[in-house]
């Protein structure tokens, strides 16, 4: 089954899609996808196991991949491109038992004007038993206009039992305020893994918050959130594992402050059961000196050294 | 002696800590073997001295120079640039950076397989396994010890100076580190300055230095140096065997 609408969308969703969700201007997407464009439907394509759907009763989209389906990328990238859009969409993802996919599901706001511009993508993932998914998202904001710049996503999770999904997410400045709220329910042999890496500057301002309930007997987590806050800027990390049965959850939040920059941690454990070994890691400073020592031993600069790294740590 | 050596002189360099406490109190000599070791007891300044060869430390007074360039107000960095590696004696860990960043970041360039697999070979070390590892606190201390060993192979410059190379590594990859402190000596550019106690190290050492208390103890060619290093010496400072008792 195939269901192919025309693309149709502007230069600044063109520029965007390249950096959030490696779109090719000459061979487009290699996948099904769902191209959103300031609350519209950009372009859609669905594949033969993977299907595409309009919801019917609010925005957004439920995206089904048949079970058993291996090797295919869905690409669900969103776009802002001028100010005064306030954009709230409700995308669903039902993964099929022992299907193997990847999500790219990237976003971009671009804001040239006075008035805020917004993106709000609700998720939810419904995993089967054994399906695996990769869901990659990238975050940028553009332009050079005061209104705020902001994105907040919520991705929900359902992990049945012996399903796999990581979540691998990066946002490196532009972004003026985001709340990124995450929450994850295991069962049985589910295991769920986020990589985070957030970098502000300016004033900007970025929450982050993760609420996993390990249910399910030999369940796992494990969070890693790494952050830079520069400038003026503000992060928070809330982050809260519950262990309820024989499980392992495992979270660490690693910032580097820089400038005037500042970060909250509060990482909680709740372990409700003798067998969840449950750890928590929180590493918030400046640069430690011995690695700018290390690299300036090597021949860089001071400022060299920084800037690698903060590359190497946001990687 | 075969190959080019670099000359680094001290002239009167004194070293003290913030609080005024001193520890490099005074030492003028001239290096210019291949391979100098510098050895003599825990805490008399051994570790002080290289570090400030690096860059690490500044002199409190006197002068360090290298092919006669007075180095002493250069920063790290810019010794780093005239040619003077130095491989940390506790190896610094970077969350993010691999053992490939590292070692392109040392040699200044990108880096092809085969040139990683020789680098890491010479530490005993298969590129195969470590290169897309973070030098993180992941990795043993043997084992970064080793890379860190590597980021100053990987230089390639005329002054290499080791803080203890021997420590934590197991007798299969000293001995492999010890051929190639041997290959370079026996090479046509790079010369070493290695603090060690190892014996092995000692025994292939063109000239050796005995540093204690903040001097000089001796100085000299390994062959007059070595048979009476520790001569007339308790390693022991226990004042019982030392002919006193215990207060």
């Amino acid at each position: 089954m195939s269901n192919i609408m025309d693309v149709n969308f502007n230069g600044t969703t063109a520029e965007m899609l390249k950096i959030i969700s490696d779109y090719d201007e000459v061979s487009g997407f290699a996948g099904a996808y769902n191209i959103r464009e300031d609350s519209k439907c950009a372009g859609r394509r669905s594949s033969e196991n993977i299907t595409i759907e309009s919801k019917e009763d609010k925005p957004g989209i439920n995206i089904r991949v048949n079970p058993f389906t291996v090797g295919e990328t869905v690409f669900i990238p969103a776009c802002v491109t001028h100010s005064d859009v306030d954009d709230l969409v409700y995308n669903d993802f039902y993964i099929g038992e022992g299907a193997d996919v990847v999500v790219v599901a990237g976003c971009g706001v671009h804001n040239d004007g006075e008035e805020q511009a917004r993106h709000n993508g609700i998720h939810r993932f419904f995993l089967e038993k054994g399906a695996r998914v990769l869901y990659k998202e990238k975050h940028i904001g553009t332009g050079k206009g005061t209104g705020l710049r902001k994105i907040d996503p919520v991705t929900d999770c359902v992990l049945d039992e012996d399903s796999y999904l990581e979540m691998d997410t990066i946002q490196l400045r532009g972004v003026d305020r985001t709340t990124r709220s995450t929450s994850a329910v295991l069962g049985k042999g589910a295991k769920i893994v986020v990589r985070e890496r957030i970098m502000t500057d300016g004033d900007e301002e970025a929450v982050t918050k993760f609420h996993v309930e390990l249910n399910g007997e030999d369940s796992g987590a494990d969070l890693v959130s790494r952050s830079v806050a520069r400038g003026n800027s503000h992060q928070a990390f809330y982050s809260v594992v519950e262990g309820n049965n024989r499980c392992t959850g495992h979270s660490a939040c690693d910032a580097i402050l820089a400038d005037n920059g500042k970060v909250d941690a509060q990482p909680a454990l709740n372990a409700a059961n003798v067998d969840a070994a449950l750890i928590h890691e929180a590493a918030i400073g400046k640069i430690a000196g011995e690695q700018i020592l290390k690299l300036c031993s090597l021949g860089l600069t001071r400022e060299e050294a920084e800037e690698k790294i903060i590359e190497g740590f946001l990687k | 002696m075969k190959g080019v050596t670099t000359l680094l002189e001290f002239q009167d360099v004194k070293w003290q800590l913030p609080s005024g406490e001193p520890i490099i109190k005074g030492i003028t000599c001239k290096l210019d073997s291949r391979l100098t070791v510098i050895t003599g007891p825990n805490g008399g300044g051994k570790t002080s001295l290289a570090k400030l060869i690096a860059g690490v430390e500044k002199c409190t007074s006197g002068k360090i120079l290298l092919d006669g360039t007075d180095i002493t107000d250069m920063d790290i960095t810019g010794r780093a640039k005239l040619g003077i590696a130095y491989a940390f004696q506790q190896p610094v860990r970077f969350k993010g950076l691999t053992v490939r960043d590292l070692l392109e970041l040392s040699a200044g360039e990108k880096l092809g397989h085969n040139e990683l697999c020789a680098l890491l070979g010479k530490v005993g070390l298969c590129a195969e396994e470590y290169i897309d590892r973070e030098m993180s606190g992941a990795l043993s201390g043997g084992e970064a010890k080793r890379i860190e060993i590597a980021t100053v192979l990987a230089r390639n410059v005329k002054l290499s100076v080791f803080d203890e190379p021997e420590a934590g590594i197991d007798l299969w990859s000293f001995s492999r580190l010890v051929e190639t402190f041997e290959e370079i000596r026996n090479g046509t550019t790079g010369s070493l300055v290695i603090i060690s106690h190892q014996e092995r190290i000692l025994s292939i050492a063109d000239e050796i230095i005995v540093v204690a208390d903040g001097t000089i103890r001796t100085a000299g060619p390994r062959e007059e140096v070595l048979p009476k290093l520790l001569g007339g010496e308790y390693a022991c400072r226990c004042p019982q065997r030392n002919g006193g008792g215990c207060q």
